[in-house]
């Protein structure tokens, strides 16, 4: 019994760092974080109990309504992702000499921080910058394009460069989800005569369906919570065309320490994001 | 065998040159596809060294140019004047060391008791670290920059790399790594006297080297990455990593397209090194990750 109980103990010591970090860091944000945004709070005063006005100003609130919106349009990153991830897994998927130049290559996005890639955007949207330059080239514009400056476009050269940066992710998933895929299957359907068209849509997509529900709703919960790309390359502008919801709780707790409705705000970002999943789980899970 | 000698003449056609020609041949669509695609993930990349190793004035061109023009250093050594670039360095590479010694420790010491004890709490305690990866993470952005003031820690290293120490997926990650290795083992240990501790660090870990090093090159490149975290926390351009240092070279000098595009390539360089060296690692490490 001595024995058993000094052993619970040591496990526990095991335990402790990662039990008080994960307190401090992950419950404790959810749990106060759920509190405060329902109440009047600037950190240097105490909280003030307010009920739903963070809420009800927050629907009030045109700019976040917009973010709203924003935020759903930016969902349609999550089909071009799969498509041209599955379609870089596809081609990745052999040995072909070369080929681990290519996963690098299509990898390189992946591992470069934001900022830089914020920079690096920046770069090659400008009036006079490499996308204008080789369209005019092209002959199929004649004024350069204002990606960043135009608010009509702007949200979608945003939502692009994610599609940009996590494509090597979303790679690297699938390529997994296909080597998992045994060689026989397809032996046997070419020796029925199926074609490589055949073999991609009786095959690999449906054995694959685990994998593209997977990643569908990491890059559902990524696009809902897009931030870091607004934040480094518009700053929600211009004229407020590229705030996300995220970025609107951003502006509204770090940068104006208004923090109740900053945490209404991902408060309404963690509703959706978890409905989101919970209807890819009920609609998409294969039986 | 012999009566047919003419089929196996070398001629040209059963030459391998030509059969490796054919190969390729028969790949180039495949290879097409490949090129184009990797021109769209990599374009912006070589861009940007382009413009980095260009020292003549005009950075924009028409058609957009491919190598540079007057090549030269010039830029990268004005990024040195202009910027306390060596100090940026030396702050991303203490954070970078930092994650990664303390995630090593406070994973693998998590994942031992769970992987090889039996004890009261334990199915709970697992599942709320597994709860960590569902709970809604946006929210902690915020209360965590609130909890690291709170705790002075504002614009200190402590609060960049403390929040991200415990982390469910190297907890899982090193869990499973240990499961793996014979019960017997352990058990050996016990009855040659070794206590938890010394089982955990002689035994344990250096058997475990091959997970250890796929988490140290995964937390190694999010630490180095990281660039809202730290710009959040730390208020003092002399604590910078380079990640947040570039996007302020990139406010000073917003102008001189040139000079920014070389403090984006020395910040690049180093994880892209460790990444070109690792890159197989790495990718299995990752697959092994997520499975």
């Amino acid at each position: 019994m001595a024995k058993s109980r000094r052993s619970t103990l040591s496990a526990y010591l095991f335990l402790a760092p990662a039990i008080v970090l994960l307190l401090v860091f992950a419950f404790w944000p959810v749990g106060f974080g759920s509190y405060i945004a329902f109440t009047h709070y600037n950190v240097i005063e105490p909280p003030q109990w307010v009920g739903l006005d963070n809420f009800r100003e927050l629907f009030a609130d045109e700019l976040f309504l917009s973010a709203l919106r924003n935020s759903a349009l930016y969902l349609l990153v999550v089909p071009a992702i799969q498509v041209l991830a599955i379609l870089l897994a596809v081609l990745v998927n052999n040995n072909l000499p070369g080929i681990r130049f290519f996963r690098a290559a299509y990898y390189l996005p992946v591992v470069t921080t934001v900022s830089v890639i914020g920079v690096i955007w920046n770069f090659m949207y400008t009036d006079a910058g490499a996308l204008n330059a080789t369209l005019r080239w092209l002959h199929l514009i004649n004024e350069p394009i204002g990606f960043l400056s135009d608010d009509r476009i702007a949200l979608f050269a945003v939502m692009f460069v994610t599609i940009w940066r996590g494509l090597g992710w979303y790679m690297v998933l699938y390529l997994a989800g296909l080597q998992s895929i045994s060689a026989e299957v397809y032996e046997a359907a070419i020796l029925d005569g199926a074609n490589a068209w055949q073999r991609f849509w009786r095959i690999t997509v449906p054995l694959l369906l685990p994998t593209i529900l997977l990643c569908s709703i990491m890059s559902m919960l990524a696009a809902t919570k897009a931030f870091e790309e607004v934040q480094i390359m518009t700053q929600g502008g211009p004229f407020q065309s590229t705030f996300t919801a995220l970025y609107y709780a951003y502006e509204f707790g770090i940068k104006t320490l208004n923090f109740g409705r900053a945490l209404a705000a991902s408060l309404v970002v963690s509703s959706l994001c978890m409905a989101l999943a919970w209807l890819n789980f009920r609609y998409l899970q294969p039986k | 065998m012999s009566l047919a000698p003419s089929k196996r003449r070398p001629t040209l056609a059963g030459s391998r040159v030509l059969r490796r020609a054919r190969r390729a041949a028969r790949h180039l669509p495949h290879y097409l596809a490949l090129t184009a695609l990797a021109i769209l993930t990599v374009y912006p990349f070589w861009w940007t060294l382009v413009t980095a190793l260009s020292t003549s004035g005009d950075v924009y061109s028409f058609p957009p140019r491919l190598w540079p023009t007057e090549p030269g250093l010039q830029n990268f050594v004005e990024v040195f004047q202009t910027i306390k670039l060596v100090l940026f360095y030396k702050n991303s590479i203490l954070i970078s060391a930092a994650s990664v010694v303390g995630t090593l420790l406070i994973c693998s010491l998590a994942a031992y008791p769970l992987a090889t004890m039996q004890f009261p709490g334990r199915k709970l305690v697992f599942g709320a670290i597994v709860a960590t990866l569902i709970l809604p993470a946006e929210i902690n952005f915020l209360v965590n920059f609130i909890t690291i003031a709170k705790l002075q820690l504002a614009d200190t290293l402590a609060g960049v790399v403390l929040p991200g120490l415990a982390g469910a997926v190297g907890i899982f990650l090193m869990k499973q790594a240990f499961e793996a290795v014979p019960r017997d083992l352990i058990d050996a240990a016990r009855i040659d006297g070794a206590n938890e501790w010394q089982i955990f660090w002689r035994v344990m870990l250096p058997l475990t080297k091959p997970a250890l090093g796929a988490l140290a090159i995964l937390t190694l490149v999010s630490a180095w990455n990281q660039y809202i975290w730290p710009a959040v926390v730390l208020t003092s351009p002399d604590k910078f990593p380079l990640s947040v240092g570039v996007s302020y070279l990139a406010g000073t000098f917003g102008s001189k397209t040139s000079v920014v595009a070389a403090g984006a390539v020395l910040t690049v360089l180093p994880i892209l090194i460790v990444f070109l060296f690792t890159q197989r690692f790495f990718l299995r490490g990752f697959e092994g990750a997520v499975k």
